[in-house]
Formats: C-alpha cells, sequence, structure tokens
C-alpha cells in the first residue's frame, strides 16, 4: 500500500528523552489512549512524536490547524468535477482509514467547531462520521490521535473545552535543563560544547524574561539555529542577534539586555 | 594714596603699572605677581595689570581688583590669556548696566568655571549665557531706562562652578532660559531660582544634566537583573547633584538597591563605558553580594581590618560574577583604577588604601603590572582559595586578616590618606557585609531607637498627582508643574436631579427611541463561509460560473451573521469655573443649571444604553490646586448617590483645562474599550489667574490632546462660548462643536453623544 508508504518516517530522528517519556507514550499507544503534548514552541514537541512514529514504525500525518481551518479540512470534501462530483477524505479521515497517527499541531488554533469532530474518534467509539457522505467510518486498529497545545501565548479566548481535553492522557514538555540543552545543540548541529554552553546560558537570561516584556522565551529550536550560523562560520555576536535576539522582540529595553547578555558571554 | 616700596625694581614697575591704592591690594600682589609670572607671557603680564588697574578705579572697592588679580592667572591657563577681552567687555557691561553688585561673584567664581570648562570657546559661551541673563533679567520702567538691577545674577555666578559641573553648555542654557521665562516678572523668586533654593530650579537642573539618566534606562536595568542574574529588587536612584564633600557611595538594604540618579561614561585608559554599562557594573556587584555574601561580625576587627575584608570580599565576588559572564571583566577593569606602584611614599602617608587597591586590580586582572612578592603571594593563595568552589567570606576574611598583618607599617595611623586612584566606584558601601554586636562609636549606621518606633500620620485626603505643563514657547514640559486634587464631590439632593428629568419628560421620551434605535442589535454579515446560514448569491454565481467554464470553483459560497457588540466607554469632563454662574443670553437659568440639566438626561441616555461612563468636574485656583471632583466613576450605578452630587454641582475659580485633561485621561486610559472618548463641557477658553498669557495654557491644552489621542483616546468638545471658533480648532482640532442657543443644551447633549457613537 503506497498511500500508507508514504506516510512512514523513513530515518531515525534524533531525539534526546528528557524524562520517561518514551516508554510512557509507548504505553499509551499500546492502549490506543489519545496523547495531547503541552509546552512552549519550540521545545521538542513535534520532534518526539516524529520519533516515537519512527519507533513504533507507524505512518504519521501532520495538520497544522490555523484559525481558518473548517471541519471539512480534517475530514473532508466533495470536490466538484466536470461530471460530476468527488469526495476526497481529509488528513483526518485517511490517518483513520489507513491506521496512521495524525498529529494535529497547535489544535487551539483551529475554530471551536472543528476541534468537536474528533471527539467521537478519541472515546470508546473510535469512528468518524462522515455526514455529507453518509458513512459512519470505523477506525482502523493502529490509528492514534495526538494533539499538541501551547498553553502560554494564546489569548484568553483561545483555549480548549473541558470536553475535549478530559479526552486525552498529556505529557508536559518544557526546555530541557542545560546540560541536557547544550548536548541536545550540540548533537544536531555538531557545534562544540564550549560554545554551545555560551549559547544556553544566553537562552536561559531570554527565558527569564518570559512574561516581562516576552511572551516566549528563547527557544531550543532558536538556539540550534544560532549554533548552525556558528558552525558556518558566522561570528558568534552576529549570529546570537540574527537568531536569538531580532526574532523575538522589538523591545528596543529587551534587545539591549539580551545584547549585553552576548557581549559579556561571548568575548 | 599709599605708595608701597618694593625692593626689587622689576616689582616696583608693575606696582606703579597697576597704579592701585587699596592697602588690601598691596597685601597680596606680590604673591599674585609671582603666580601670574609662572603662568603668563611677558605681553600678557602687562595686559593683566592693565585691566586689573581698569577694575580698581571703578569705584567698586577693592574687592574685583583683589579677585581678579587672584583668579585670572588660572582662568588664563585654563581657557586661554586671549579670553582677558571678552571677560573686561562682560566687566565693562556689567559696569555700565545697574548690575556692577554681581562684578565681584563673577570674578570669584570665574577661576573654578575655567576649570571644569577646559577651553576658551566653552567659556566664551558661559559669558554669553551670563550676559544674555543678565539683559533679560534687568528691569526697566518705562521701558527705555536700565534702573533695577538683575536679581539673579549674584547667585547665579556663585553657583556657576557647580552649574557647569553638572551641565553641559547646552545645559545650562536651557536652565537659565528657563528661569528667566517663569520668574522675570518674580525677584524674589528669581533669586531663589538661580540661587537653587526652589524645587523647579532642582528639576530642571535634574532634566538637563548630562550623563545617562535613571530615569532613562530604569527598565533596562529591570530587565538587566531579571535576564541575567534572576535578581530583582526596588531600585531608588539618590541625587548626586547636590552633595559637593560627601559623594554618597551605592548601597542595598531591604528597602532596595540605592543607585546614582545620573553616571556620565567613563573615559578610562581601558576604553569608554558607557553609563548604562556603569549602572550594570554597580547592580551585579550588589548582585554578587546577595548571591555569596554572608554577615560577619565586625566588633573584633579595626577599620582597616574591616576595609582589607571588604576589599577582598568584593574581588572574591567580582571574580565568580566574572565566571558566569567572562565579559564583565572587561567592564569592571575599565572601571577599577590602575595605581603606580611607587605613587605613594610609605614614609610621609598612609599607604594603606594605596596597598589595597593594587591588591583587589592583581586579584581582578591577570595582566597587572605589580611585582611585589607578597601581593604576587597573595594573589596566588587568593586564586587558589577560589578554585575549588565558590569560596566564603569568612575565608576571604582570613585572608585578609592575613594580608593586614604582613604588611603592616607604623605609617598607616598617619592622618595623611593616599586617596588618588584607590576609589573604585562600581562597589557598593558593604554595610550588609557587617554585624554589630555592640553599638559602634565610629559607625553612623544606628539610627536613635526613639526615632524608629514613630508611626507615620495617618493620611487624610487623597495626596495629589502632579502633571507637567507644556510650554510652547521654549517646547519642553514644565515638570511636575501641576497639582491636581482628587475628591468625591459633596453631596445635595437626589430628588432635584429627579425633578429636573420630569421636566424634560417629553424630550426623555423622544430620546428614548433613539436610543432604541442604536442599542447594539445590528447584525454583521461575514461572507465567504464554506457553511454558513445563509447562501451569498453572488459568490454562488461566481463559482457556478467557473464551474460550468470547466475551472475549480470557490466552495465558500455561504454566508453567516453575526450580532455587533457596542463596546464603548466615556467620560464626561464638566468645567466647573466661575463663568458658569452666569445668566444665558436670553433666559432666566444659569449656565450652571443648564448644564445640570444637560449632564442628567445625558447620564440616563448613556445608562439606557450601558456604555460605562464616568462624570467629574474640575476648576482650578492657579496651578497648586487643580480640583479634579468625582462625580461618578464607571463602574457606579446611575442611582441616588450619583444624582445627589450631581445635584450640588457648583461653579468657581478657573480653567486650567490641561491638568484636568491628563488626570481625566490616566482613568481613560486602563479601560478596556474599542472607542474612549473623553467629553468635555466647557464654556470658555482655559484661563487661570497665575497665567498672563492667554496662548500658553491653550498650548498646554492642545498638547494634552495630543497625548491623550496618543494613548487612544478621543476627546471631544462642547463649547457653550458662542466665541469659541477661534481656539476650539486650534486645541481640538476638527473634534469640536460650538453651541450657540445655550437654552438648548439639555437637548443636544445627549443627541451629540448619540451621533458621536452611532
Amino acid at each position: 500500500m503506497s498511500n500508507k508508504d508514504q506516510y512512514l518516517v523513513k530515518t531515525e530522528p534524533f531525539y534526546q528523552a528528557q524524562g520517561r517519556e518514551v516508554a510512557l507514550y509507548e504505553a499509551a499507544y499500546g492502549a490506543r489512549l489519545p496523547v495531547m503534548v503541552k509546552g512552549p514552541t519550540g521545545c521538542g514537541k513535534s520532534r518526539f512524536i516524529e520519533y516515537m512514529a519512527w519507533k513504533l514504525n507507524k505512518p504519521l500525518i501532520t495538520v497544522a490547524c490555523n484559525e481558518d481551518m473548517t471541519a471539512s479540512d480534517l475530514v473532508g470534501r466533495y470536490l466538484l468535477e466536470a461530471n460530476g462530483t468527488r469526495w476526497l477524505d481529509g488528513p483526518l479521515t485517511t490517518a483513520a482509514r489507513i491506521g496512521a497517527i495524525c498529529y494535529l499541531d497547535e489544535i487551539v488554533e483551529a475554530r471551536q467547531d472543528t476541534t468537536v469532530v474528533i471527539h467521537p474518534l478519541t472515546d470508546h467509539r473510535r469512528v468518524l462520521p462522515l455526514d455529507k457522505k453518509g458513512e459512519l467510518l470505523e477506525a482502523h486498529a493502529d490509528f492514534q490521535l495526538v494533539i499538541s497545545y501551547n498553553p502560554g501565548y494564546q489569548s484568553l479566548m483561545k483555549d480548549l473545552k473541558q470536553s475535549t481535553k478530559q479526552r486525552f492522557t498529556a505529557f508536559s514538555f518544557d526546555y530541557p535543563p542545560p546540560e541536557l540543552e547544550i548536548g541536545i545543540i550540540s548533537r544536531e548541529t555538531g557545534l562544540a560544547e564550549g560554545t554551545v554552553a555560551k549559547l544556553v546560558t544566553i537562552g536561559q537570561t531570554g527565558r527569564n524574561l518570559k512574561g516581562h516584556g516576552l511572551d516566549e522565551g528563547i527557544s531550543t529550536r532558536l538556539l540550534v539555529h544560532a549554533a548552525t550560523l556558528i558552525k558556518r562560520g558566522v561570528d558568534a555576536g552576529d549570529a546570537c542577534r540574527m537568531a536569538l535576539v531580532q526574532p523575538i522582540t522589538d523591545d528596543p529595553d529587551i534587545r539591549a539586555t539580551l545584547e549585553h547578555a552576548i557581549d559579556t558571554t561571548f568575548i | 594714596m599709599t605708595k608701597t616700596e618694593y625692593q626689587h625694581p622689576l616689582m616696583k614697575g608693575y606696582w606703579d603699572r597697576l597704579d592701585c591704592g587699596f592697602g588690601k591690594v598691596a597685601d597680596v600682589f606680590e604673591d599674585c605677581m609671582a603666580e601670574a609670572l609662572a603662568v603668563l607671557s611677558l605681553d600678557d603680564v602687562n595686559h593683566y595689570l592693565d585691566a586689573a588697574g581698569t577694575l580698581g578705579k571703578m569705584g567698586r572697592g577693592a574687592d574685583p581688583v583683589l579677585a581678579f588679580l587672584e583668579k585670572w592667572p588660572a582662568v588664563a591657563a585654563a581657557a586661554g590669556s586671549d579670553m582677558l577681552a571678552p571677560v573686561m567687555a562682560f566687566i565693562g557691561a556689567m559696569q555700565k548696566s545697574p548690575n556692577s553688585q554681581a562684578i565681584a561673584p563673577f570674578l570669584q567664581t570665574l577661576g573654578a568655571v575655567a576649570r571644569r570648562l577646559q577651553s576658551g570657546e566653552q567659556l566664551q559661551h558661559y559669558l554669553d549665557i551670563a550676559a544674555d541673563l543678565m539683559k533679560r533679567t534687568t528691569g526697566s520702567i518705562h521701558g527705555h531706562h536700565s534702573t533695577f538691577p538683575s536679581p539673579g545674577l549674584p547667585d547665579f555666578c556663585e553657583q556657576a562652578p557647580r552649574l557647569v559641573g553638572l551641565l553641559s553648555i547646552s545645559g545650562l542654557k536651557n536652565w537659565v532660559d528657563y528661569g528667566v521665562r517663569n520668574y522675570r516678572n518674580h525677584p524674589e523668586r528669581q533669586k531663589d531660582y538661580f540661587g537653587l533654593q526652589l524645587a523647579d530650579s532642582h528639576a530642571v537642573l535634574q532634566r538637563e544634566r548630562h550623563g545617562t539618566l535613571f530615569a532613562d534606562v530604569e527598565r533596562k536595568l529591570d530587565l538587566y537583573l531579571r535576564a541575567l542574574w534572576q535578581d530583582g529588587d526596588q531600585l531608588v536612584p539618590y541625587t548626586t547633584a547636590f552633595d559637593e564633600l560627601r559623594k554618597p557611595i551605592p548601597y542595598y538594604d531591604k528597602l532596595g538597591m540605592r543607585i546614582p540618579d545620573v553616571l556620565d561614561d567613563s573615559d578610562g585608559a581601558d576604553g569608554v563605558i558607557s553609563g548604562l554599562d556603569r549602572y550594570r557594573a554597580i547592580l551585579a556587584h550588589m548582585v554578587g553580594h546577595r548571591r555569596w555574601s554572608k554577615q560577619i561580625i565586625a566588633d573584633n576587627y579595626s577599620p582597616f581590618q574591616r576595609m582589607a575584608v571588604e576589599f577582598f570580599e568584593d574581588c572574591r565576588i567580582e571574580n565568580l560574577l566574572i565566571r558566569a559572564y567572562p565579559g564583565l571583566r572587561r567592564i569592571f577593569l575599565a572601571l577599577h583604577p590602575l595605581p603606580d606602584e611607587t605613587e605613594c611614599d610609605p614614609e610621609t602617608t598612609s599607604c594603606l588604601r594605596h596597598r589595597l587597591a593594587m591588591m583587589s586590580r592583581a586579584l581582578l586582572d591577570p595582566q597587572h603590572p605589580y611585582t611585589n612578592p607578597i601581593l604576587l603571594e597573595f594573589t596566588a593563595r587568593f586564586h587558589a582559595t577560589l578554585e575549588a568552589g565558590t569560596s566564603s567570606t569568612r575565608e576571604m576574611a582570613d585572608l585578609a586578616l592575613a594580608y593586614v598583618t604582613r604588611t603592616r607599617r607604623q605609617t598607616d595611623q598617619l592622618a595623611k590618606v593616599h586617596f588618588d586612584n584607590t576609589v573604585i566606584d562600581y562597589r557598593d558601601d558593604n554595610r550588609h557585609l557587617w554585624v554589630f554586636i555592640e553599638d559602634s562609636d565610629d559607625e553612623e549606621f544606628f539610627d536613635d531607637p526613639s526615632k524608629q518606633n514613630k508611626k507615620p500620620a495617618e493620611i487624610q485626603s487623597l495626596p495629589p498627582r502632579h502633571y507637567p505643563e507644556w510650554d510652547s514657547a521654549s517646547q519642553t514640559y514644565r515638570p511636575d508643574w501641576a497639582s491636581v486634587y482628587e475628591a468625591l464631590h459633596a453631596k445635595g439632593n437626589p430628588a432635584d436631579i429627579d425633578k429636573l428629568l420630569l421636566k424634560h419628560a417629553a424630550l426623555a421620551k423622544q430620546l428614548k427611541r433613539l436610543l432604541d434605535l442604536i442599542k447594539p442589535q445590528e447584525k454583521v454579515r461575514i461572507r465567504y463561509q464554506e457553511e454558513g446560514s445563509d447562501l451569498d448569491l453572488d459568490v454562488a454565481l461566481r463559482s457556478l460560473i467557473d464551474f460550468k467554464g470547466g475551472a475549480q470553483p470557490d466552495p465558500r459560497i455561504n454566508m453567516s451573521h453575526r450580532t455587533d457588540g457596542r463596546n464603548i466607554t466615556v467620560l464626561l469632563l464638566l468645567d466647573l469655573s466661575e463663568s458658569l454662574n452666569e445668566k444665558a443670553a436670553g433666559g432666566q437659568q444659569t449656565i450652571l443649571e443648564l448644564s445640570q440639566e444637560a449632564v442628567s438626561l445625558l447620564a440616563w441616555a448613556i445608562d439606557c444604553l450601558g456604555d460605562p461612563c464616568a462624570i467629574a468636574g474640575f476648576h482650578s485656583n492657579t496651578r497648586h490646586e487643580v480640583r479634579y471632583q468625582h462625580i461618578k466613576g464607571f463602574s457606579e450605578r446611575w442611582d441616588d448617590t450619583v444624582k445627589a452630587r450631581l445635584a450640588a454641582m457648583a461653579a468657581g475659580w478657573s480653567t486650567r483645562m490641561g491638568a484636568a485633561l491628563r488626570h481625566a485621561g490616566h482613568y481613560l486610559a486602563p479601560r478596556r474599550a474599542d472607542k474612549k472618548i473623553l467629553l468635555l463641557l466647557t464654556d470658555g477658553a482655559p484661563a487661570d489667574i497665575d497665567v498672563s498669557e492667554p496662548d500658553h495654557l491653550r498650548a498646554d491644552a492642545r498638547k494634552a490632546v495630543e497625548e491623550l489621542a496618543a494613548q487612544g483616546i478621543t476627546t471631544f468638545c462642547l463649547s457653550l462660548d458662542p466665541k469659541a471658533d477661534e481656539y476650539v480648532r486650534e486645541i481640538f482640532g476638527n473634534h469640536w462643536r460650538v453651541l450657540d442657543r445655550i437654552e438648548r443644551l439639555p437637548e443636544q447633549l445627549p443627541l451629540l453623544y448619540l451621533s458621536l457613537t452611532r
């Protein structure tokens, strides 16, 4: 089934476990329990799911949710053709049919009515009613639903309903502790650990400012970007400004503080 | 005229050339000449003597000559001897005007001023500013005759050395301008201003100072503490402007971190360190103490031992700070003095400070130039202690004591202490390091216990809020100029307001119909929906055409509706000045009564609509007393308490509009609403009894309106002054309306509001 193969994760993604999350996920998958991963942006949520899909050797279908997304974007819709209509499965339906892990990234970005369509798939029923098509789709035995959710930055208006939240088991992610983060970044980019340690120091200073003018701290992903630039021969100070400071803030005071941290760390 | 006999023929020649008969001058002449001959060329000496001779013949006694003879060599050394002509020209101008009593103070401080300015060009600027001050403040009667001396000039001359030390030349010019503009017609105040006796003069001085002002970088410093050190505390600035002898030193206690209010860039041998980085160094040092220093008992140490312990402990925490952020070493070293090993003579002076400063440098600077074996040994021991971990204050104390014992000299007890190059100004005073078990007799830390138990007096009323006022002449704000006192409005009988509403029952009915029309109920169409409540025909047809034509049609052919909420906050600000007591033209009612009716109706109407609304009145009695009276708050109901306050509305005093607008703005700004409206009801232009130029308060009001606009607040003015057109446009731009027939106010005000917010 070539259709299924295209969703398989071919090579092993690098993922450094922070705790027992790998074993716990395997247990959840064994029981086909829906999983929710929470945590700030760029801390490794998506990488973790990718890694688990590879480890379990199951196809992975990822959907990035946005405000304009409707239920039919997930479930599927009729397309018009010259001589009639044709049904096209949405990503959620495809995953339920072929037995894939369906990963809905940043689920709260989607509209409330959209999140409700996943309800029947996430309890004991494990079915997906396709009302337009008049089909009741029984989910494949291997199908599992995973959502990610960043409780930090969204407005008060955007939160998951209790009825949605209470269908999931959950993992809470955070930025890894410094030693681990140094290891991750240096493994990911091949940069010497000494330099990476300095980057992580700067990352910590940024995270201390969360809530004081910064919506989110400097993520591991940004640190990886900075390390990548340094590895390519860019001056460390420039790389930090470009990858760590400019993307996250327009506030001159915060910029001055972070730049001071960079200047006193890289000398 | 007494003739003084000089032994040396040359000196006699000079004395004859001076041609001066004052005995006091003769006493010091020889000394002055000795100094002058060392600095001035032969030509210049002759000019010097001629000038002094001229001063002696001005008829102002010996003081000007004495001051000149004494100070000029220093001035010439600092600013060049060619400044003689401009200085003499200025003195001539003073002599010709009634200001000749300022000549002596001017000459007495000229030396100190020149020493600080250090260039002829700068000194010329100083002379220009002084001349400008003199010209503008010298009083005249009938406009053509200068008769009164400038009250502020002598004080200005006396304060000049301190002023040029704190201010740049342009800052000094602004400071003088401010004083002249605001106190020209008030001789006593003018004296106080230029003598630095007024709060104003301090405030403006503070604003004009050179360097990095704490107020400008406060947030950066907060962020710095939080981001780099996960620390944070109240930052309390202390002033450095007025302590000449004892410069305050940074410190921290449980009330906060005390740091200077302004820091100049430091221009050391190791490069320029910005004022901001100096602040950061001070804070980093304090953070180091808070993290790693432990208190130790001071009673058993001598003051010298304590000083040594402090030096070693400071170095320990700085090394630990540098461990966290290596770049701090550059900043610390640039701010740290580098004393020369031989600059202190241990036979005649107490060298302990010098030794400790060198020690401190060596502990921080791996490339230090010192060769003293004891110093090197202790440097090595220090780093060995720190190698294993963070060490401790205790270990540092032991090390410091050993050092003091090894290096002690008899001369350390001498009164003459070597201070040069030993002051490390980013370090705090280490008061947190010591615990005293008994009250010490050589420290002043201990407050009188009877003072500590005093309780602060109970607060009786709201403290005034101070607002700046815009000065259009100089295009600057006058800091903390107007004091606004806020109070609850007095109460009257709420039934009066109900009677007024009853009187306008017909109008109220008409309004009610209008209100029902604009109550939030409109539907807004949302188009381009894949799923919705209705088919959007336009889009559906377009899709069908696309489909028939073989193209991929757009599936978003539905539309839906949502109800549109109304999200408006309004603050109604009433001018309650004296003029409201006048009768309205062609009627029996006063303007105040009409306003009362109008406001009652409007408040009722807004209450029906459900918009949050606040009402306040204001009037002023000079800038020191702007009264802002609270009638209704945003969350207060339209009930008897509010009606009672409205019923007691009374008029009096003047209209200082800018301060009231700013105060109203500070309530509106934090409200969450799509539209914030400040509706001002007034019957005239802004005016107050302490302001003679009518344009000033208008410009200030306009500035206040601009400030409000910047905060997202729309200001709208309803003026009852038929001749208002000329100034309301200037103040409010397009947001105003003039009501010609005041008797129609009760009807017009609610209608105006409705049309504004529809």
